[in-house]
Formats: C-alpha cells, structure tokens, sequence
C-alpha cells in the first residue's frame, strides 16, 4: 500500500510555554511494496512521523494518505486503516499477555471476527514467516522465550492482522548478535515474500543499510536527505554532525583513510570492504 | 590488586512459588584488578546482567560470595560500603533520573550519605565537568538527548566517588551520537583510573576493553584478551556473538589467499598491517 505524505506540520504543546514544532513541512511519497529505513538522533521526529502514519496523532496542516484515503482529513475513518497497518513501538516484548505464544498471536485475528480454523491458519502462517517453529513454541508461555523469540512472537502478533504497511520502531535494540542477524534476516524475507510496505526506523546504520531499498533521513522535524543507501551514507560529515553515524565498515574505510592508508572510499558493507581491501593489497603486490 | 572477588557464584530465582528454581548464574569464578577494563559479552539470557547486579549487592548469592574492595556484598552490614565502592549504570536513561534539575540528580547520592554541603557541591561540579555536562547544571533532564541523560546517570554515579563503575548496556537505547558520547567518556573514566565493567551487545565496544568475559548459560565459557578472545570466529558466532569487523575482515583476506599477520582487531593494527 502507497503512503503519501504532504507538507505535515506537528507542533506539541502549542500555545503553551513548551510549544516544541516536531515536524516542519514533512513530505515524502512511499510506493508499495518499498522497504524504507527512516533514521535521525533522538528527537528528531521520527516517532512524531509515524505515529501520523496510522492516525494516533492528527496534524496541525498537511495531509497523510494511506491508499487513497486523506487519514489526516476531518472525521475519516480510522479503524479501517489502523487494521492495514501494523506499527510495532519499541520493546515489544512488554506488550506480550496471553498464557502461550498461540493465544497471543491469535488475539488480534479473533477479535476480527474470524472462524477457528482461518485463525488458526494465520497464527501458523506468521509464526512461520517469522521463524518461530509452530510445533516447538505455539504452546509455550511467552516468558520462557529468549529476547530474540518475545520480540518474533509479537511482530508474528502483528503479521497475523496481515497488514499492508509494517512499521518496525527499532526491532533489533537490545539483542544479541545472533538474534539480530536472525531478525534482519526475517525482515528480508517478509520484504521477499509479500507485497507489504515496511518502514524500519532504526539507530543501527548496518541494519538500514543491508535491507533498505531507500533511506529518510529527518533532522529537527524536516527530511533532511532521502534517496538510496549509497547516496545517503555519502553525506558522511552530515550525517556524523547530526548525531547519526556510517555503517560500520564505511566507518572503518574512513577511519583508515584519516590515518593514511591510500584505500578507495564508498563501500558499505563488510562485503563491499573485503573487495576494496583485496583489490588495495593486489595493487601493492603488484607495485613489489 | 584485585578489587572486584567473584567466588563460585550461584544464582537461582523462582518464577513462582510452585516453579523449581531456574539457575541463572552456575558457578562463576571472576577476579577484576583494580583499575582494569573488563567488557562481559554473551548472548541474550547468558546471565550477564544477573552477575551484573550481583556486584553491588542489588542481587545476593544464592551460593558462593561477591566481595568488592574487600566488603563481602551479602554482608548486611557492608551493603553501603559495597554501593559506595560500585556504582552502576543502566540501559534506560529514564528510570535512572530522580530529580527535576540536573545538578540536584548528580547531588541526590551523596546527598543521601550524609556527604557535608560544600563537599557535595565540589563532587556535583566535579562530576558534570567529566560528563562534559556542566554547562547544563540548571536545565531539566526531561530536555536532554539520550546521551546526555545517559552522561547524567554516569555524572550521579562519580558524585559518589566509585573506585569501580558497572555499566549494564548504557548504550543499547541510545543513537549513533550518543552511543559514541558514552563510550567516550567511559574511556576517558578508565584512563582516570575507574575499574570499569561494561556489559555489552556492541562488539566494537568489546573490543576496546583490556580485557573480555564470556557468559554462556550461566557460565564464563571464555576469558582473555580481545585479540586471543576473538581469534576463532566460528567459536565466537556459535555463541550467538559475532566478532569485530576488523577481525571478520582480516578472515575474509585470509581466505582469498593473503598472509594477514594473528592479532587483528581493531583500526590502528590494520593500518599498521596495510602500511607495513
């Protein structure tokens, strides 16, 4: 599903001593299907943008279309669109309440009214997309789940609502290492397998870079940069100043390059790395 | 000269009263030296943060014993020698503020042991000077950024003149900028001579530390320097950890055919590698 976002002004606390403007003329247009990485610091609007998105917060000019629905419009009807989309708030694993994984993951397509069995249908089709083995863990209580598991069982929660915009507010936060591969690579599969829109808003630069088709960069309520990966993280010196950073094999290019080593720039990935390294130790070798 | 004794840990809790107890810590042997950088790495649910609280007494042993400086922690009587000795930092910046205006929070601990007013007022100024938040003594907390309020907490804590600091993922929560703020000033409070244990998720954090512990199912699995700590990276990832980039790209060489010298992990041996 399409997002439109056009001219969104957000000021908290207006006419009151703390009046704070946290989006100034916001404007983007998402296409279905695209996997975008918004990122900026800590109080740079991101979860002001989104929370638009879905219709918690009401701008105080501009418009916010989801489909072909004006959600920001007077009186629209937001039920219908909060049910197409999913928005996952960070640490989610607090919101996980029912006795077992199954119970939990079924709340929302029950409350919609379906039949046992397409029910039961949805709960092992999310489970399965996420990753989380039906057999093993439908039974089990959420608290006997590691870190990596809650935070699955809840985005399985969110899937089974079978949303057509995801909105993933720092998924990856607080896990390990293994357990963040494991969630990047269930991202990417949900990106593969169906026809959904996804906006990741995340502080991990190596996150948005592996699995982002096009990044949104906000910086004091206003887009910044927007474009591809490649072309966002060239803005290296901005990007530093606005609190945010490079992926960490763009810094570590960098980094050998502030002190001396003749390497050339632009790579991103530790893949991309290994190739620059190899092709500068080839050179050297062949200077001998 | 040790300053952190950790001696046949256990640590058992209840989820309930029926429950049988879950063992979250099973025998753990760690001593720390004074003014060493310790980095407790392991996958999630490893017992890092349990052995975490059971330094400065906010968890007591179920077997074994914890002594800091010499204080026993599950000796009653020692308790507010053992806290005055470890301080601790947390993940969530926000549930570690307790006051209105950022110099009161940095004066609430010593405020709280009787510490004399002119006293507290040189550890507050002292304190926000090394946290680089001095400037900021009459703002609001609610007004910072997560670094800064992360800086605050860090500020409290030195208020209370700690010999060692245990930070329990200060930098999980925090952005970029923020992220490269704390760890900056957690080097900064090692080179001042602070015994500093950093629990982490954050490889390149890791391997800053002089020194690496490796929590699995309750257990150090493993204990050495970054350098011996990272050179099996197959061992590292069926941990459920991964290893720094340097040394992840100094194995990809490796296997290309390039002879990269043992040892590799961080930015200033690859530039002595690629310069050589």
């Amino acid at each position: 599903m399409s997002i439109k976002v056009k001219d969104l002004v957000h000021v908290y606390g207006e006419k009151s001593p703390y009046e704070t403007p946290a989006l100034d003329k916001v404007s983007f247009e998402i296409a279905d299907g695209e996997f975008i990485g918004l990122i900026g610091h800590t109080g740079s609007g991101k979860s002001t943008l989104v929370q638009h998105l879905n219709g918690l917060l009401k701008p105080k000019s501009g418009q916010v279309f989801i489909g072909d629905a004006e959600i920001s419009a007077k009186g629209a009807k937001l039920t219908d669109i909060r049910r197409k989309i999913g928005l996952l708030f960070q640490y989610p694993e607090y919101q996980l309440f029912e006795e077992t994984v199954y119970k939990d993951i079924a709340f929302g397509p029950a409350n919609l009214g379906l039949s046992k069995d397409d029910t039961d249908d949805r709960v092992r089709e999310s489970m399965s997309t996420v990753g989380l083995d039906f057999d093993t863990f439908a039974q089990r209580s959420p608290f006997e789940l590691s870190g990596g598991q809650k935070r699955k069982a809840v985005i399985a929660g969110v899937i089974a609502m079978r949303p057509e915009v995801l909105i993933l507010d720092e998924p990856t936060a607080g896990l390990d290492p293994k357990s963040q591969r494991d969630m990047l690579d269930m991202l990417l599969n949900i990106k593969e397998s169906r026809r959904v829109t996804v906006i990741l808003i995340s502080h991990n630069m190596d996150d948005v870079v592996r699995i982002a088709d096009r990044i949104i960069v906000l910086e004091k309520g206003r887009v910044a940069l927007d474009g591809p990966p490649a072309e966002v993280f060239a803005h290296e010196e901005f990007l530093t100043s606005i609190g945010l950073g490079l992926p960490l094999a763009a810094e570590f290019m960098r980094e050998l390059r502030i002190r001396g080593v003749d390497i050339e720039g632009g790579a991103l990935t530790a893949d991309e790395a290994e190739e620059s390294l190899s092709r500068y130790l080839k050179a050297k070798e062949n200077v001998r | 000269m040790t300053i952190i004794k950790i001696e046949d840990l256990v640590f058992e809790y209840r989820r309930d009263d029926e429950s049988p107890p879950v063992k979250a810590i099973g025998g753990v042997n760690i001593d720390i030296e004074e003014g060493s950088f310790t980095a407790v790495i392991g996958r999630n649910g490893s017992g890092k943060s349990t052995l975490a609280k059971n330094i400065n007494a906010l968890l007591l042993p179920s077997g074994g014993a914890v002594y800091v400086d010499g204080f026993r922690t599950s000796d009653e009587g020692a308790l507010w020698e053992v806290r005055r000795r470890a301080g601790m930092v947390f993940q969530n910046p926000d549930n570690q503020i307790v006051s209105a205006i950022i110099e009161d929070d940095v004066a609430f601990g010593p405020e709280n042991i009787g510490v004399e007013s002119d006293e507290i007022r040189r550890r507050v100024t002292d304190a926000l000077r090394s946290v680089d938040m001095y400037e900021e003594r009459k703002k609001s907390p609610h007004m910072l950024s997560g670094g800064q309020k992360q800086r605050v907490a860090i500020a409290g804590v030195i208020a209370m003149r700690p010999k060692c600091i245990i930070f329990d993922e200060p930098t999980a929560m925090l952005d970029p900028g923020g992220r490269r703020e704390v760890m900056d000033i957690l080097l900064r409070l090692h080179r001042d001579g602070i015994t500093i244990v950093l629990i982490t998720h954050f490889m390149d954090e890791a391997v800053k530390a002089d020194r690496i512990v490796i929590m699995d199912e309750g257990e150090v699995v493993l204990d050495g320097s970054p350098a011996e700590i990272f050179s099996r990276p197959d061992r590292i990832r069926a941990l459920h950890l991964d290893v720094p980039l340097a040394v992840d790209l100094c194995d990809r060489l490796r296997r290309r055919g390039y002879d990269v010298p043992p040892g590799i992990v961080g930015i200033e041996e690859m530039v002595a590698y690629l310069c050589r």
